[in-house]
């Protein structure tokens, strides 16, 4: 995925409609964003405001009712659910808020999960399984399940299955909104150093001005139009 | 080829996945489990009466016997031969012949009262009159208890499976045959098939104690083999002097049977087709809870970039393995309960009663088994659609 410019998503005149009864609300109301390609974003704003959608429009996990999104020159608004799935297991890792690991399976194979989408071996799996626990420091705790895991160690788990199909972003959604403030540092230390020393792309959606200082840019988000300052 | 794999490789995981969550939901599944193995039982028990009878009554018949009826005669009830006419059919062609001659009885059909052991009530039993070849015309006779009756005396022998379902048919007993006590002197068996429901005696002797004269109401012959039936039934129906029927005893059995074979059957599968809506109900509501409450997986699942073809197919497979354990438990339970089970029935054709044993057939079990497995799919068909359109975005933001 390269991109002139170096712009690696383009969002163009988003809207997204939900209804509520008879009602329609737009959400987003034609927003722009551009993200190039090694920023880690953090994107603010009151509740509803619709960081999350925006998030999930470049996820693919949802769809513009108006506008374009683009992430490394493709436009994923047209792509069909099954092709937006192929996509998303090969170039979006996302980070929830509540983790979201399957409580049956150990860490080692929560983290597998995105990697039975590929045509790799076991064994190369389990390589790479073993390399992603390693940079969110749980080697030694691949065989836990997610209940013997603090809420910081669920959420390395986390990252760690969000980064080991090397994708091209990462979406993360409120990753410390769980978090003690410790815990809470450690997982922003770990997307720190995923963005400067692998230059990994982040997009962070959070309420928490402490965790959005860790990033290179942060933009507000309220009534549908992104900021550079939070509006008074 | 490669992306069929993969496909593949998704249905196994996640199927997976959602089998290892089955403990969590035990009380639901448990419940959908014995609600089908409760509506399998029930469909393979009541089958396994129709399909006793018919073993009782064609399975069991040997393919080289024939019936010789007087035409237009549906049953032996309502058939009459005169001696001339039996005479005639002994010695037509195919008959098979011993060192003691033609392989041929006629034989003479009445029905008695007797009292069913199980209720009390009365019932009608057939009490035939034989020939001296009729234990050799049914290739499987054995008297299992005492003796032969007497040629020519007022003694009767019972059939193992009239013994069993009617009081009075004990070797030593007497019965009232007209207005004389006759005694029932053995016991006899004949692999299973109708004979068994039957009292036998000297033709002879039951002619005069019913008027009959001298005629008789069927001809049962053994052929020189089940080829030889076409040169039997030609020889009959061609000669002037007879006017008669001619069916293989397999068939005329078959036939005999319909009427009571069908009736259960299509009340059989009326029956576990109610049962089978209850149950169906019940594995889709444990479907329903099953993906609802996997919802924050299936979403999760979904938006790592897993399809919604293997997520369908995960809850059809949850949905069918829990279906067939449901199967297995119903007709192992049907197995243990009703298989050879012996009962009696009244056969329409003769108005006389048919001892039978319940018979769970392998067939049975299959025919269970499918059942089963179409209430699983049915039940996990919507279920499993609701999971694969769920909104990922919403179902994320929900949790």
């Amino acid at each position: 995925m390269s991109e002139s410019n170096n712009v690696l998503v383009r969002v163009h005149d988003v809207d997204k409609v939900f209804r509520r009864g008879s009602e329609e609300v737009h959400v987003l109301g034609g927003a722009h964003l551009e993200m190039p390609d090694g920023e880690f974003l953090a994107l603010m704003g009151p509740s509803g405001s619709g960081k999350s959608t925006l998030l999930n429009l470049i996820g693919g996990l949802d769809r513009p009712s108006e506008g374009t999104v683009e992430v490394g020159g493709l436009r994923i608004d047209r792509l069909s659910d099954r092709k937006l799935a192929g996509w998303r297991a090969r170039h979006i890792g996302l980070v929830f808020q509540f983790y979201n690991l399957l409580p049956v399976l150990t860490a080692e194979r929560n983290v597998e999960l995105p990697l039975l989408l590929t045509h790799l071996s076991r064994a190369e799996r389990r390589k790479h399984v073993a390399a992603a626990l390693g940079v969110v420091g749980l080697k030694d705790r691949s065989q836990h399940y997610p209940r013997q895991l603090s809420g910081g160690e669920q959420q390395r788990v986390g990252i760690a299955r969000a980064i080991v199909t090397d994708p091209t972003i990462l979406l993360c959604d409120e990753p410390t909104g769980d978090l003690d403030r410790t815990s809470s540092d450690e997982i922003l230390n770990l997307l720190s150093a995923l963005n400067e020393e692998q230059g990994k792309t982040i997009m962070m959606v959070t309420h928490d001005p402490h965790a959005a200082a860790r990033a290179s840019r942060t933009l507000y988000l309220d009534k549908g139009k992104l900021a550079t300052e939070p509006e008074e | 080829m490669v992306g069929l794999i993969n496909w593949l490789s998704q249905i196994t995981a996640v199927t997976k996945f959602s089998l290892r969550t089955v403990p969590e939901r035990l009380g639901s599944s448990a419940s959908a489990v014995f609600g089908i193995a409760g509506v399998v039982a029930v469909f393979v028990g009541v089958l396994s009466i129709a399909q006793g009878i018919r073993q009782t009554m064609v399975t069991s018949a040997a393919p080289e016997g024939a019936i010789v009826l007087r035409s237009g005669a549906d049953s032996e009830m309502m058939s009459g031969l005169g001696r001339e006419a039996t005479r005639i059919i002994s010695e037509a062609p195919g008959v098979a012949r011993d060192a003691e001659g033609p392989l041929s009885s006629a034989e003479l059909f009445v029905i008695l009262n007797l009292p069913k052991r199980s209720t009390g009530t009365d019932a009608n039993v057939p009490l035939r009159g034989v020939e001296r070849a009729a234990p050799r015309v049914r290739a499987d006779f054995r008297l299992v208890e005492g003796r032969m009756f007497e040629w020519g005396r007022n003694e009767v022998i019972a059939g193992s499976a009239a013994a069993r379902e009617f009081a009075g048919l004990d070797v030593g007993a007497s019965l009232e045959v007209g207005r004389e006590q006759w005694q029932v002197v053995g016991i006899f068996a004949t692999n299973g098939d109708l004979s068994e429901s039957e009292i036998w005696t000297d033709a002879k002797v039951l002619q005069p104690a019913y008027r009959r004269g001298d005629s008789f109401q069927s001809a049962r012959v053994r052929l020189n083999s089940a080829g030889s039936f076409q040169e039997f039934k030609d020889a009959l129906t061609s000669d002037p002097r007879l006017d008669v029927k001619v069916a293989r005893q397999d068939e005329f059995f078959a036939e005999q049977s319909i009427v009571v074979v069908t009736l259960i059957t299509v009340l059989g599968t009326i029956i576990a087709v109610i049962m089978g809506l209850g149950a169906l109900i019940g594995a889709l509501n444990t479907m329903y809870t099953a993906v609802s409450e996997r919802t924050r997986e299936i979403a999760t699942l979904r938006a790592l970039g897993f399809r919604s073809g293997p997520v369908v197919a995960s809850v059809l497979t949850e949905a069918l393995i829990l279906a067939l354990a449901g199967g297995l438990v119903g007709g192992g339970l049907a197995y243990v309960a009703f298989d050879g089970f012996q009962a009696a029935t009244m056969n329409w054709q003769s108005f006389s009663q048919v001892g039978f044993a319940f018979a769970v057939t392998p067939q049975l079990l299959v025919q269970g088994a499918v059942y089963s497995a179409l209430i699983g799919l049915v039940g996990g068909l919507f279920p499993a659609i609701r999971a694969a359109r769920l909104p990922v975005a919403t179902a994320l933001r929900e949790l």
